[in-house]
């Protein structure tokens, strides 16, 4: 279990991360999922020893790890450009780790290793090490070429093998897989997750692809300017985002923010079907509600001017004007029939799926939408 | 007229383009490179209005007659001197203002300017400094050695002496030059590397240094090596300023013997054989460090 308690790193007068506190726990699939620039990478670098927090601490096992070096805590990385050794094969750079603990410094020497039996019993069991890791990563054939003489995804490889190849207590990666095409990076994704079923073992990924972030891990910590903004599953990452710029980044599809006035449990249209569950203070509230969650219904309670419409194939996405003057985009899937440009199409959505937000701190407020009582309201007009 | 084809112009163009720079070096180099071959097969004087062709006998005087012969050792010595002693001196002072230069930037911006301000200066005038600092009885450096209770040494006079003296001179000239190449070469080390051996294990300095800094500075060591072989090859100005190839041709080189005859004694012919010697030198050592060498630092 990896623990970072109230970690502050400051650059001069720059704050890259303040007041971080996190649980990884042990065996775990973590994400630091954030944009560019958000701190977490400076954060891994910290869990990995490379670089040092201003303030805080972290423990690992429950054990304070600041005098510990990157090589004494025990934690592996693979680097975002891979950081392979171009002097060395690839049998070399994954052995490297292994020769670094194993070897004492007269048996790694380099006319001294052929001779001294005690190096070359060590030199042969690490190779076997090598080619194990190798086999399992389907790159025996590669093992002997050096570094320039690989593709992106051979790079890749041989950089989690040097992670692999020792009994690390954490697998640390850095966007491993951001300089992959995209065919690669799925097929990749998803021997990773393999790799963390096998080896049973805390894995601490960043990556500013969500869609990365969503579909391996078993918690997700969304940073944003050096913030922890959200910790959580992904299914909950999705389903009750914790503020408006965290909705804003999770999903593959848009999100539409509506300011709409509001007064105790009432809202302004376009919203006059539903109500708040809970009366709030304040006189407007944002609604959030994801495009994909849109659906054209004949009885729908959200109708608007079809401004544009994207034709996608496997979807169709439209933007809308409402006569309340918002905006909405929604994704329609391949069965609706595709709208044309000028239309009026009417949309209908799950009121209690509907995210609240603060319009001024972006915060998610917990009340729900729901459906407005008939008896409380005159019937809808049929237009 | 006819158009040309966009292959035939674009010919044209690189023609065009290379064209000046070739013809200079044609002109510049090759040329009076192949009028110095032909000389040095002749026993022509500058200035004579005939001359006779004589074989290779040139050669044979270099490599047989003692004085040409000391010029040859001499100049050997000095590269097998130099060579080494200024790339290593040069690398340990690298890497120290290249430390330095994190904790205490301007310290390490000093140091740069100490270090290269002997390949900035005119070498003419920083003979002159040497020579005093050198001076039998005056000089500080025998005043010093005398204060230790140590003998001062005819330090440019003393034929044992004076080549290995000229050596110093010329290891203290090109630490400068070689350290600021290597300056770039450690800048140009990306840091991840760094980072994946503090990952590794290989977190100490002397580690760190054999598995990221050495073998990524291969290019650039190569290039000193050869930089720094063909600027000692070249040895002239200390040798024509301190000691004039003296005393009795003790700290005679090629480059100078190459001046002295030619020059001084108009002997053209034998200095166009001194002359190719050099070049053939120069090109064997420059060619055999890229053959041995070059596979091994470029990691292709």
């Amino acid at each position: 279990m990896i623990e970072l308690r109230n970690i502050s790193r400051r650059f001069g007068d720059t704050s890259a991360l303040s007041d971080v506190s996190l649980t990884i726990e042990g065996a775990s699939f973590t994400s630091l999922l954030g944009p560019s620039g958000c701190g977490k990478s400076t954060l891994l670098r910290i869990i990995a020893g490379l670089d040092h927090p201003t303030s805080g601490s972290i423990l690992f096992s429950g054990r304070d790890v600041r005098d510990l070096s990157a090589a004494e805590r025990n934690i592996a990385m693979v680097f975002q450009s891979y950081a392979l050794y171009p002097h060395m094969t690839v049998r070399g750079n994954i052995a490297l780790p292994l020769a670094m603990r194993s070897m004492n410094r007269l048996e790694r020497f380099p006319v001294l290793s052929e001779l001294l039996p005690s190096a070359r019993r060590k030199a042969v069991e690490n190779n076997l090490a090598v080619e194990r890791i190798a086999a399992l990563l389907k790159i025996e054939e590669l093992l002997d070429r050096k570094p320039s003489q690989l593709s992106g995804g051979q790079k890749q490889r041989a950089a989690v093998g040097r992670a692999l190849v020792r009994e690390p207590t954490a697998f640390l990666l850095d966007e491993p897989l951001s300089n992959l095409d995209a065919k690669l990076r799925h097929a990749m994704r998803a021997e990773i997750v393999d790799l963390h079923r096998t080896t049973g073992r805390t894995f601490i990924y960043v990556t500013h692809d969500q869609a990365e972030a969503m579909s391996m891990s078993d918690q997700v910590v969304v940073i944003m300017d050096g913030k922890v903004q959200q910790v959580d599953a992904p299914r909950d990452l999705y389903e009750r985002p914790a503020s408006r710029s965290v909705a804003a980044f999770v999903g593959d599809h848009p999100v539409n923010f509506l300011d709409v006035a509001v007064d105790r449990r009432q809202l302004a249209p376009p919203f006059e079907d539903v109500t708040l569950d809970t009366a709030i203070p304040g006189r407007t509230v944002t609604v959030g509600i994801r495009s994909e969650r849109l659906h054209p219904a004949a009885d729908g309670a959200l109708a608007g001017r079809i401004e544009r419409v994207d034709y996608l194939g496997s979807s169709t996405m439209v933007s809308l004007r409402l006569p309340s003057g918002h905006r909405l985009s929604a994704v329609l899937s391949e069965q609706d029939a595709v709208p044309v440009e000028g239309e009026i199409l009417r949309l209908s959505f799950a009121p209690q799926r509907a995210d609240l937000f603060d319009p001024d701190s972006g915060q998610r407020i917990d009340a729900r939408l729901v459906p407005a009582r008939a008896s409380s309201r005159p019937a809808r007009r049929d237009q | 007229m006819t158009r040309l084809s966009s292959r035939s112009r674009g010919i044209l163009t690189d023609l065009w383009l290379t064209a000046p720079a070739t013809l200079g070096m044609i002109v510049l180099i090759f040329a009076p490179v192949l009028v110095v071959v032909v000389l040095s097969f002749t026993d022509y004087q500058f200035g004579a209005r005939s001359f006779e062709w004589i074989g290779l006998e040139n050669y044979a005087t270099i490599f047989t007659d003692p004085i040409g012969q000391r010029a040859v050792v001499n100049t050997l010595i000095y590269v097998a001197v130099v060579m080494p002693a200024s790339i290593v001196l040069a690398l340990l002072v690298a890497l120290g203002v290249h430390e330095a230069s994190r904790w205490m930037p301007r310290l390490a911006a000093a140091l740069r300017a100490a270090y290269f301000l002997p390949v900035a200066a005119t070498l003419v005038a920083m003979a002159t400094v040497w020579q005093m600092l050198l001076h039998p009885t005056l000089g500080p450096v025998n005043q010093a050695l005398l204060a230790l209770g140590l003998p001062g040494q005819d330090w440019l006079s003393d034929r044992g002496l004076v080549l290995y003296t000229l050596t110093i001179i010329g290891v203290w000239e090109t630490v400068g030059y070689n350290m600021v190449l290597f300056l770039a070469g450690l800048a140009a080390i990306p840091h991840h590397l760094y980072d994946a051996a503090d990952i590794d294990g290989a977190n100490r300095s002397w580690e760190r240094f054999w598995t990221v800094t050495w073998p990524m500075l291969g290019p650039t060591t190569l290039f000193v090596m050869v930089v720094t072989a063909t600027r000692s090859f070249r040895v002239f100005e200390i040798v024509a300023t301190l000691t004039d190839g003296g005393p009795a041709f003790a700290s005679d080189t090629l480059v100078f013997a190459m001046y002295r005859e030619g020059f001084v004694y108009f002997k053209a012919g034998y200095s166009s054989a001194i002359t190719v010697v050099f070049l053939v030198f120069v090109l064997i050592f420059t060619l055999a460090q890229f053959r041995i060498l070059e596979s091994r630092v470029h990691y292709r």
